[in-house]
């Protein structure tokens, strides 16, 4: 594979998108060569793993994601909706008496709302946060999947690294060196 | 690396419990003797703003029923007064020094479920555990000497051991079996007795690591299989333990998750000692091992456990409120009447406090920050107790003055004394534990 590939460079001039894919099979090594792209100035386009990796994104130079402070505003949305609700529920729209406890004032009653603040505060953070980490990671019911490898969902690691401006063959033997078990040269149209 | 002691810390150690000394005797010598003498009292502090709400309150509850002061009532409300004071010292002692016993039993109870567990994050953190668990032999004994002088009625702050009450009360008569002096003090022997058992083998078994061949985890096998034993015990004895020291202070009223509620407490305080000590040893070029990571997972653990404390608290309380059963709502209308300010202050302290600090990550790594928030939890968890144990004492007449903080202070200097002095005891680092390496790699 890696010869056929080579040829085809050797005849393509135009530097184009042109990506390496390396698989490695562990992901102690896949850390590992990770490190080493990073500190040999190569630009890691993406890792594709079979499960999430502990510390890859810190690794891979990745921002801290923001999903933390989005779930905070959509739990306070939810805190807010809880006491709108009760207080239209419970006080405005159907008072009761309920075990003597007439409810006609919200901060009288306000201890009977405490679960229902809590319950909806976790509901609001959890369900949102999903949908919008569904939305930044460009996920959506009936969406062909951008996986380049199918193994990369069973047991195998996927470094994806631009190589447009890099010479080839250097960088095939570079990542080689990592650990990866295979390499191949992907040309793809468009650029990320 | 072994610590030793600054000469400064001992000095500030011993002040403080010098300081601590004179306030609890001054608190002993200004209680009144006499109802002559609170009267006294009452009248050099006419114009004080407590005392005069207390009086209108009085008043007010007077006037509802319908009758005037007579010389008699006035008495009998003088002497009722005079107990009050007359329990402030000691309540006040009593207070302090459960608080601080409650940190060295609530860190070996953390101790054993990191073993039992088999934690990989904290071996690197167990010479500064078993240092605050040092304090639970002294902390224990003056707990003992404190029980058995309430118990058998030396003062007069548990009112189940005075016997006139308890032949007056039908409901105190129907559990005395329980809450009687003896017995009680049967109870704590054991419960002591189980806890420092645990303790002293524990320590041996992690000193006896230091000395063993390279790779010879047969100590750590040892604390393995009692830590899981001393848990099952602990677990019992300290639901039982907070019955018969706290929560018999109001003895006709009872709550099924009193014990988790002060376990509860009690981690987070442990916990939060445990961070605020090793960030000062760190601070003084200590236990360099211990990184931000191992910070931000004892923030994390007070984070959580406050959480957990409020969970608990609240459980309580909202059912207790809802049901409004009058024997069980006096307990809370008695805290929300006469210690509004500390019942809720505590609570903004405990819950809220912690819950805005310490949510985000970041901060939990920041050590000023935890340390901030480390002792607004300690004294919101000190107040806490308070609310817990004087209405049943002191009720109206409380105060946090002279007394109560000579106590605090008094104690304060010997928890440091006896937790940093064995701190010098073993090296910061023990040996021979399997999840060394982890825990000294240990990042987030």
């Amino acid at each position: 594979m890696i010869g056929q590939d080579k040829l085809l460079n050797l005849k393509t001039t135009s530097m184009a998108s042109k990506v390496i894919h390396a698989i490695y099979n562990d992901d102690d090594i896949l850390m590992h060569a990770v490190k080493q792209t990073r500190a040999a100035h190569y630009h890691i386009d993406e890792v594709y793993t079979p499960f999430p990796v502990h510390g890859l994104d810190k690794v891979m130079g990745l921002e801290p994601t923001r999903i933390a402070i989005t779930a905070f505003m959509y739990g306070i949305v939810g805190f807010c909706v809880a006491i709108a609700m009760m207080n239209f529920i419970m006080i405005e729209d159907w008072p009761q008496d309920i075990g003597g406890k007439p409810s006609f004032s919200y901060i009288e009653n306000m201890p009977a709302f405490v679960p229902i603040m809590f319950e909806l505060t976790v509901f609001f953070a959890a369900h949102l946060m999903v949908i919008t980490f569904y939305m930044r990671s460009k996920l959506w019911p009936f969406k062909k999947a951008e996986n380049p490898d199918v193994r990369t969902t069973d047991d195998h690691f996927l470094m994806a690294v631009d190589a447009s401006h890099h010479d080839i063959d250097k960088m095939s033997k570079f990542l080689q060196d990592t650990g990866a078990v295979e390499i191949s040269i992907v040309e793809s149209d468009d650029d990320h | 690396m072994n610590y030793t002691l600054p000469s400064k810390l001992k000095l500030f150690a011993i002040i403080l419990m010098v300081l601590g000394a004179v306030g609890i005797g001054a608190g002993f010598l200004s209680a009144p003797g006499s109802t002559a003498e609170v009267k006294e009292m009452m009248a050099a502090h006419g114009d004080d703003h407590t005392t005069s709400s207390k009086e209108s309150h009085d008043s007010h509850t007077d006037a509802a029923h319908g009758a005037s002061h007579s010389a008699a009532d006035q008495e009998k409300h003088l002497e009722h007064t005079l107990h009050q004071l007359q329990n402030r010292p000691w309540s006040a002692l009593y207070v302090a020094c459960f608080f601080f016993f409650m940190i060295a039993l609530g860190a070996l109870a953390f101790y054993a479920v990191n073993f039992a567990a088999q934690a990989g994050w904290s071996p690197v953190l167990f010479r500064v555990m078993e240092a605050v668990t040092a304090y639970l032999v002294p902390g224990g004994i003056i707990m003992f000497v404190l029980l058995g002088l309430s118990g058998f009625h030396i003062n007069h702050i548990f009112v189940w051991a005075d016997p006139e009450v308890v032949a007056h009360d039908a409901l105190i008569k129907g559990k005395s079996g329980w809450l009687n002096g003896t017995w009680m003090l049967i109870r704590a022997a054991i419960f002591l007795g189980g806890w420092i058992t645990y303790r002293h083998f524990a320590v041996k078994f992690s000193r006896a690591g230091d000395l063993a061949k390279a790779n010879d985890y047969s100590n750590f096998k040892k604390t393995f299989r009692i830590s899981a034993g001393f848990l099952v015990f602990f677990l019992y004895t300290e639901s039982m333990m907070s019955w018969d020291w706290i929560m018999s202070f109001d003895p006709h009223w009872f709550s099924t998750l009193f014990g988790w509620y002060v376990l509860a407490g009690m981690m987070v305080c442990a916990i939060t000692t445990i961070a605020l000590i090793t960030i000062f040893l760190k601070s003084q070029g200590y236990l360099e091992i211990v990184n931000d990571s191992h910070i931000h997972d004892l923030a994390k653990f007070m984070f959580g456990f406050s959480i957990f404390w409020t969970y608990l608290w609240f459980s309580q309380f909202m059912l207790i409120w809802y049901a409004n059963i009058p024997e069980e709502v006096t307990y809370f209308m008695t805290r929300i009447e006469d210690f509004n300010l500390p019942f809720f202050g505590m609570l903004a302290m405990n819950f809220l406090f912690p819950l805005l600090l310490l949510m985000n990550s970041d901060y939990k790594r920041v050590n000023w920050f935890v340390v901030l928030t480390g002792i607004v939890i300690l004294v919101g968890h000190y107040i806490d107790i308070f609310v817990m144990v004087m209405p049943g004492t002191v009720g109206k007449s409380w105060f946090i003055g002279i007394p109560e903080i000579g106590s605090v202070l008094f104690f304060l200097g010997l928890f440091i004394l006896v937790v940093f002095t064995a701190l010098t005891k073993a090296p910061l680092l023990l040996k021979n534990n399997p999840f060394m390496k982890e825990s000294k790699n240990y990042h987030y």
